[in-house]
């Protein structure tokens, strides 16, 4: 199953779940300019959000209305809980260095997964997470499992509603508007506190249907979970030119799919045979953040910051 | 008849250090009021303060008979106060249309919007001409004049302009002064920063001469204009 279709199929899903992490770094970062570190334990907690609902449901349920359900549940707790931290943790210290959000980010990080880890019931294993009841399929080379079907749909959807929403609605004008120049906003009439309070809760959306997808591909959600995944999904917003929505989703594909290449394939290349292998991802998916930020700072879809003239 | 604005005894600073120390004015409807003096003398806090995006310190500041000290900035320009703010700050990466339409978020009435960005682009023909650029991409009194479109497009009861024709080539400020007076001419009320004294002065029908966070000199733009230790200090005569 290592063909080259399937490797790129893979990282394509994998690269899917990090771009829908990566909008909520990059929605925060370009109204706020703060890097909301507790990201990943948002993803996490709507992850088990999802499989609190799901087992509040009664057993031998249809996945086909289990699912929806579990997408709300996860999607409150996970909004709920970005709202909160925007607003008891975060706001207080709107006026402050930036160092001061920085460090509390990374505190509110560390006491999400510690708080999951000692209130959850039995989770200080992964817990096991229920299964889509279809698949896998095949198609020609490419294997495709339920898990992953549901990101590559589930991606798609969520990435062109947010546009449609940034672009044409009057709340996504002002998110524009915001980012751009939040005192000028407020001379427009734009309650800028009520916009950041927005872009919070849709980071908080978009990582609940990560984390419920994650849940649905790997088969268990675990309170640590959010740590790599948050991290990576911060180095797809970075490379894809954090700000930008649409970078932040492709900057989720392209990491996903070097990702997966490098895992595959460059223990092939003489003299790197020890480098193949799931545990160098990460190391590769660092590689390319450095590479980036080195020859292209910006990012890929960024724009150098020129234009207040 | 009471003013349009009224300011009394206005303080504003920054941590300790009092950018504003108690200034008085008004702004009768109708009247055009500059406030003039060098850098540093507190004209864009004395505008940034009313538009509600510096609290002051002290002093009160009355608009259209309500007090506007800890209303917060989005709330202001709901009861017609419009500020074109120093450097025009407009959106560079929305387009000009966009940007108009931003001056006027918080009207409901999509025909009236629709006339008066008709209207901006009456007023400056180049914005209707590119109105689907990017602003970023127009030239500094381009922008100028986008962003006092922009701040037009809340149908203000005054309007504010900071430093309109700073850094502007002298076409391009004789054209942005034009428009201020064409814009008198209509009725507009405005409150005009200006660095050009001497324009600013000959448009005015009340002048406030600032230095370091004091009002040193009041009267109409006219008696300013004639007078010594203006024309010494700020029109550049020996």
């Amino acid at each position: 199953m290592n063909t080259l279709p399937q490797q790129l199929a893979n990282g394509l899903f994998l690269g899917s779940m990090y771009g829908l992490i990566a909008i909520g770094y990059t929605m925060v970062y370009g109204i706020v300019q703060l890097i909301n570190f507790a990201h990943g334990e948002i993803f996490m907690t709507g992850g088990f959000g999802a499989l609190t609902v799901y087992l509040a449901l009664p057993d031998g349920i249809s996945m086909w209305i289990a699912l929806p359900a579990m997408l709300v549940g996860g999607a409150l707790v996970a909004v709920l809980i970005a709202v909160g931290a925007e607003r008891f943790a975060y706001r207080p210290l709107r006026g402050a260095p930036r160092l001061a959000p920085l460090i509390t980010a990374i505190g509110l990080s560390l006491a999400l997964q510690q708080l999951v880890f000692n209130l959850y019931p039995n989770a200080k294993a992964a817990r096991v997470f229920p299964q889509l009841p279809f698949g896998p399929y095949h198609l020609g080379s490419v294997t495709v499992q339920s898990g992953d079907l549901f990101l590559i749909i589930a991606a798609p959807v969520c990435m062109a509603i947010l546009a449609f929403f940034v672009r044409l609605s009057r709340t996504g004008r002002a998110m524009q508007a915001t980012a751009q120049d939040p005192d000028t906003a407020q001379l427009m009439g734009i309650d800028t506190n009520r916009i950041i309070v927005i872009a919070f809760a849709i980071g908080g959306l978009f990582a609940a249907v990560a984390g419920t997808a994650y849940g649905l591909k790997y088969g268990s959600v675990s309170y640590d979970m959010g740590f790599l995944a948050g991290l990576k999904a911060f180095t797809a917003a970075v490379l894809g030119g954090i700000g930008n929505i649409y970078g932040a989703m492709l900057g989720g594909l392209v990491l996903g799919v070097a990702e997966a290449m490098a895992t595959a394939y460059i223990a092939d290349v003489p003299g790197m045979h020890q480098l193949g292998g799931q545990g160098w991802a990460p190391v590769w998916a660092f590689v390319l953040l450095i590479l980036v930020l080195l020859f292209r700072p910006q990012g890929l879809l960024g724009e150098r910051v020129a234009d207040r003239a | 008849m009471t003013a349009l604005l009224e300011v009394e005894d206005l303080r504003v600073a920054y941590g300790k250090i009092e950018a504003v120390k108690g200034i008085s004015f008004s702004v009768e409807a109708g009247q055009v009021v500059t406030l003039i003096g060098t850098n540093g003398a507190g004209k864009t806090t004395t505008l940034r303060t009313l538009s509600g995006l510096l609290k002051p310190v002290g002093g009160k500041i009355l608009f259209d008979g309500k007090p506007l000290t800890g209303v917060p900035a989005h709330k202001i320009v709901a009861l017609g106060l419009a500020h074109s703010p120093e450097g025009r700050h407009i959106f560079p990466r929305l387009s000009i249309a966009e940007n108009l339409q931003l001056g006027a978020f918080l009207r409901k009435d999509k025909e009236g919007i629709e006339k008066d960005v008709q209207r901006a682009y009456d007023l400056f023909p180049i914005l209707g001409e590119r109105r689907k650029q990017a602003a970023g991409t127009l030239s500094g009194g381009e922008q100028q004049m986008l962003a006092m479109g922009r701040a037009l497009m809340s149908r203000p009861k005054l309007l504010m302009l900071d430093e309109p024709s700073m850094g502007l080539s002298p076409i391009m400020m004789q054209k942005i002064l034009a428009t201020i007076a064409e814009l008198k001419s209509q009725g507009t009320t405005i409150l005009l920063v200006e660095q050009n004294a001497q324009a600013a002065l000959s448009l005015a029908d009340q002048g406030h001469v600032m230095e370091v966070g004091s009002i040193v000199l009041s009267g109409t733009g006219q008696d300013l204009l004639h007078d010594e230790s203006v024309r010494k200090a700020y029109l550049g005569e020996d």
